[in-house]
């Protein structure tokens, strides 16, 4: 939906959409996705080549962006160091490269190329490795991977590392990448959309796949008092239900949006619109209006953005912790794409067309297999 | 260069109370406990991984290896803590996560025509034994799950104490994994099964067997402490989460000690051990 945020703020505000009908090579005729562009030019540092696949230039161009090295740089110069980890979410780093390795092989061969390296890429640690080397840092480094949630959850775990003072400044958020795993494992599932996915509609259909990389620097507020913007709360909760289909009635749901409005010491009314996760499935949106519904009746206005990004998975968190800071800076509800009226069952307010009204806090939903439930709450100090 | 002063990293500080564990040679912590005080022999011998019995008939014929696995370790290592499940935050760690489930499916991928089976599909999620514990727990807790390849275990073991430490609650902390298939194996050599789970608690709180501080590097740590036993020798290079070893054989002897990890990249963490 855009390179940075002024890109996505005029994705948002123009209601122009990055998703598109999916490539002949990914086999899933009428299905659309959500691909960044031109990420093969992206290239790495020399001295880190290593890490080079799909994931990690993307970290790379996202890296890029909005001055974001430059000013981990700065808070390095002042802090040191050591003293800022690196927490990234993940659901399948650069398992798209060992796709790639096992076709790459001759016929009859087992064994995968030598060249192929697992670590570099492959593995969920290569996110995390990558991060750090490439903005100098030598905080503690992890990759967290819980399904979709992992980017959100990216932000709760680096707020534990400034709590306990082992970091005076965190770089969080996700990285997830288009491979055929996710691709082919979802369309099995039966929760691939056909056409752009349509959160929220009466009729939707299901998932259009995404790829997204975001991050964030998170500093206690005493220093950074020249940020505007707070993560004011963060909650997590599991399900305990089952793998892959959330709790009907949203009792986890609930319970996340419950905590991180707990940890930010609000009121659901001092919520101004809600990032719902709102897939696009039967099942996951129906949960979150029940859930949503419950906590918020029908007064907090919200809408799903996954009709501009498609389903980011594990880095849908972070990518909408990003939009819900555009949200805030502009005064914009985004209303669902794609979409003329909400699901008649629906008992939350779902927005279908852009409203401009100031937004001081935004709660943002993230859900995943295993049962796994993130919310954050992002707004002005 | 940076004018920023070089600050000592500040430690992180958590309680021990249960403990679980399976391994070859090591069926338990219980059992085990002399083999890694070094008053009893250890022979290998592969590890009988319990069927769960938190788990109801379904979701047990859907767990995998590393699921029974970690739900084994977890279970030791809450039997006696006064905690049921339910209660605990949990912190799950796992270089590979299910990577034969991921191999079948990177098989399926790879065959004209082949199909990804759903239920391969949602098991092959990193938080996969973490969502079967949730289930058969019934818990409603956060839970999160951590990959960090070689760093698995000191690295997670970091970030359950500062859970512990940054809420002031109790955090269930497992880490586990499973030998791959071909050809995946080959990239990533994973001999043997092991997991081990620790119940860390608030410092101060009781029910601790030891207090723990830990403390990440910026650089390599200058020794690891202890010379290694053959245990370590033997099981360390075979399964990212042997890397336990050390303390748990520092638990096992009931002594004060000072551990240390060399991480990935020219980092380390050190710990300091006080038994109770």
């Amino acid at each position: 939906m855009g390179t940075g945020l002024a890109a996505t703020r005029a994705a948002l505000e123009e209601r122009h959409s990055g998703l598109a009908p999916s490539a002949p090579e990914d086999d899933l005729p009428g299905t659309w996705v959500g691909r960044v562009a031109g990420l093969e030019d992206v290239s790495l540092p020399a001295a880190l080549e290593r890490f080079t696949c799909r994931n990690n230039r993307l970290a790379e161009l996202a890296l890029r962006s909005d001055g974001f090295a430059e000013a981990v740089l700065a808070v390095r110069e002042h802090h040191g160091a050591a003293r800022i980890g690196v927490v990234l979410g993940t659901s399948t780093a650069g398992i798209a490269e060992t796709e790639a390795a096992y076709r790459r092989r001759a016929p009859g061969e087992t064994a995968l190329p030598a060249d192929f390296d697992f670590a570099g890429t492959h593995d969920l640690f290569s996110l995390a490795r990558y991060v750090r080397a490439r903005l100098g840092l030598r905080g503690p480094a992890m990759t967290l991977s819980t399904a979709c949630t992992s980017g959100a959850r990216s932000f709760l775990e680096g707020a534990a590392l400034l709590r306990t003072g082992q970091c005076d400044a965190v770089v969080v958020g996700g990285v997830d990448t288009i491979c055929r795993m996710t691709l082919q494992g979802f369309n099995a599932l039966a929760l691939l959309a056909q056409g752009p996915t349509r959160p929220c509609a009466a009729d939707r259909g299901g998932i259009s796949i995404g790829e997204a990389g975001s991050f964030a620097l998170l500093q206690r507020a005493e220093d950074a008092p020249v940020a505007s913007l707070r993560l004011l709360g963060a909650g997590a909760s599991s399900d305990g239900h089952h793998m892959s289909s959330p709790h009907p009635e949203g009792l986890g749901a609930v319970a996340a949006m419950r905590a991180a409005l707990d940890a930010a010491g609000l009121a659901p009314e001092a919520i101004d619109y809600v990032n719902l996760h709102g897939t696009g499935t039967r099942a996951n949106d129906a949960m979150e209006d029940r859930a949503v519904s419950h906590l918020f009746g029908a007064a907090a206005p919200c809408s799903s953005t996954k009709g501009w990004s498609g389903h980011t998975l594990g880095a849908s968190g972070a990518l909408e912790a990003a939009i819900a800071v555009i949200c805030v800076e502009a005064g914009l509800v985004p209303g669902c794409l794609g979409v003329e009226t909400p699901d008649p069952e629906f008992r939350a307010d779902v927005v279908t067309a852009n409203r401009h009204a100031p937004v001081r806090s935004v709660l943002s939903n993230s859900f995943g297999f295993g049962g796994s439930n993130c919310s954050l709450i992002i707004g002005r100090a | 260069m940076s004018g920023a002063p070089e600050i000592v990293p500040a430690a992180v500080r958590c309680g021990i109370g249960g403990l679980g564990l399976l391994g070859p040679g090591l069926p338990g912590w219980a059992t085990s406990e002399p083999v890694l005080a070094g008053a009893a022999p250890w022979q290998e011998a592969p590890p009988t991984v319990p069927t769960p019995a938190m788990l109801a008939p379904a979701e047990r014929r859907r767990a995998s290896l590393v699921v029974r696995l970690a739900l084994a370790a977890t279970a030791e290592a809450i039997a006696e803590s006064g905690f049921t499940p339910e209660m605990l935050d949990t912190v799950f760690a796992s270089s590979n996560g299910d990577g034969a489930v991921v191999g079948a499916i990177l098989d399926a991928l790879a065959t004209p025509g082949g199909d990804v089976s759903p239920t391969l599909f949602h098991n092959s999620v990193h938080n996969a034994a973490a969502g079967y514990w949730g289930i058969g727990a019934g818990s409603m807790r956060p839970s999160v799950s951590l990959g960090c390849h070689d760093d698995t275990f000191p690295l997670g073991l970091l970030q359950a104490a500062t859970e512990v430490a940054a809420w002031g609650r109790p955090v269930l902390f497992c880490a586990y994994d499973a030998p791959l298939n071909a050809p995946l194996d080959a990239c990533r050599p994973t001999a043997v099964p092991f997991a081990v789970a620790m119940l860390l608690l608030p410092e101060g709180e009781p029910g601790a067997r030891a207090t723990l501080a830990l403390r990440h590097l910026p650089e390599e740590p200058v020794a690891e402490a202890c010379p290694r036993s053959g245990l370590r020798a033997a099981l360390e290079a075979a399964n990212p989460a042997a890397r336990a070893l050390p303390l748990l054989e520092a638990l096992a002897a009931r002594q004060p000690a000072r551990l240390a990890w060399t991480l990935l990249d020219g980092m380390g963490l050190e710990a300091e051990l006080a038994p109770c």
